[in-house]
């Protein structure tokens, strides 16, 4: 799933070519939803700002575990050239936890694919934890 | 071999041949785009995967509701294929759904609020074409058994031409491809959060892509009796469908309800009643 905080909308731009023919991150078997109860990344571009906190916040309660969160672009990571703002809260990890991050502006495609995959290998390691609770 | 290990065939093959269809439909789809598309198996990647998810459940009562929808969809295939009446394979195909529309209305989401009450729109709009291709079916072959039928060695395509090109058009709905898939979509573009399904996650969603493969392989069978003539054609014009569905699927953007609505019931009385009018005064 992606959601755009305060972003430029580079990035976005950036995401939506990832599922383009060029780029067709379904080779991975991954598509994109909007329905946070189906997914298991939450794609973020954009910082975080006084607006959106409960919103980032809501969409990240509702999925399912085992989920992982990707910061996409260097706003999201750490509020880029935004971070000074008055209204601007910083990097998405100011607000929920944070497991890949993608810098770059905007974010190449090819290193959000990387981040995504890399944010797979993520979610089995969260599996098997989540498993060995279970057990133990 | 008797029809009753044919029923239990079907219940165990169903979702492997499902999902196996899945996986192909994404390919094609894929490769219409130009694009590479994922690998065949990864239907059942994501199964496994919404299996080992926690569930959310929001309403307590959406998992039996679901459970129930997987059962009588399971159930229609079986009855269907051991040799039931298809009348009443139909209505427990009905109550399936019924069951799936139930589950969505509990959640009180107005998302799932909007699937459901387009999901019911669509049941509306493809069950006059259902029962009328029913009746033609009888008053070809005489028989509502699918081994009588298909074991009449008529060429039901001949007679029904009007009636089988009804319920190819009504299969798009049922088999949830664009430009009908108003209540649930595969294609996240044209969708409102996820329709009908916005509310399961996990093991319960599981359970609904589960009973969708058993649905399709159902629907492929009840294809099968119009083209039953001889077994080698039959199976490859069925095959022909599910591409052309594929294809519609992506040329079409999704409809308006009373659009769809409104085509639906008038394909059901130009296409299917007109047929059977006609083998009526033939007949006589």
């Amino acid at each position: 799933m992606h959601y755009d905080g305060s972003s430029c909308n580079g990035c976005d731009i950036e995401v939506l070519a990832c599922l383009t023919p060029m780029y067709d991150v379904e080779r991975f078997g991954v598509i994109n939803t909007g329905n946070p109860k189906h997914a298991d990344i939450l794609l973020i571009t954009g910082s975080v700002n006084e607006q959106n906190v409960d919103i980032v916040k809501n969409l990240y309660d509702q999925m399912a575990d085992p989920k992982v969160v990707v910061a996409v672009g260097i706003c999201a990571c750490s509020g880029g050239i935004f971070a000074e703002c008055y209204n601007v809260k910083g990097g998405v990890d100011k607000v929920i936890p944070v497991d890949v991050y993608v810098q770059g502006c905007a974010a190449r495609p090819e290193s959000i694919i990387d981040g995504v995959v890399k944010a797979l290998g993520v979610i089995e390691e969260k599996k098997r934890t989540m498993n060995e609770v279970k057990v133990g | 071999m008797k029809p009753l290990y044919i029923g239990l065939i079907y219940v165990a093959a169903a979702p492997l041949l499902g999902g196996l269809l899945a996986g192909f439909d994404r390919i094609l789809t894929a490769r219409m785009q130009r694009r590479v598309g994922p690998p065949i198996l990864q239907p059942f990647y994501d199964l496994f995967k919404l299996l080992q998810k926690r569930t959310i459940v929001v309403n307590r009562l959406q998992n039996p509701y679901i459970f129930c929808h997987l059962v009588f969809m399971i159930a229609t295939g079986f009855l269907f294929f051991e040799g039931s009446d298809i009348l009443l394979i139909i209505f427990v195909l009905s109550l399936s759904a019924v069951f799936f529309i139930l589950a969505a209305y509990a959640s009180n989401s107005p998302y799932s609020f909007i699937g459901a009450e387009r999901e019911l729109i669509l049941i509306m709009t493809y069950e006059p074409m259902v029962i009328l291709s029913l009746v033609g079916i009888y008053m070809v072959t005489g028989s509502f058994n699918f081994y009588e039928i298909i074991g009449s060695g008529k060429v039901l395509i001949k007679y029904l031409p009007g009636v089988f090109a009804g319920f190819v058009y009504i299969l798009t709905m049922k088999l949830r491809k664009s430009p009908f898939d108003l209540s649930y979509s595969h294609h996240v573009h044209q969708e409102l959060v996820k329709g009908i399904t916005s509310d399961f996650s996990g093991r319960t969603l599981a359970m609904i892509e589960m009973a969708h493969w058993y649905e399709n392989i159902f629907l492929l069978g009840f294809i099968y009796i119009f083209v039953s003539f001889n077994p080698w054609i039959g199976a490859a014009i069925v095959a022909a469908i599910y591409i052309f569905e594929i294809l519609i699927d992506n040329v079409f953007a999704r409809v308006k309800w009373q659009y769809a609505f409104r085509m639906g019931w008038i394909v059901a009385f130009f296409l299917g009643f007109s047929n059977i009018v006609v083998l009526y005064i033939m007949g006589r």
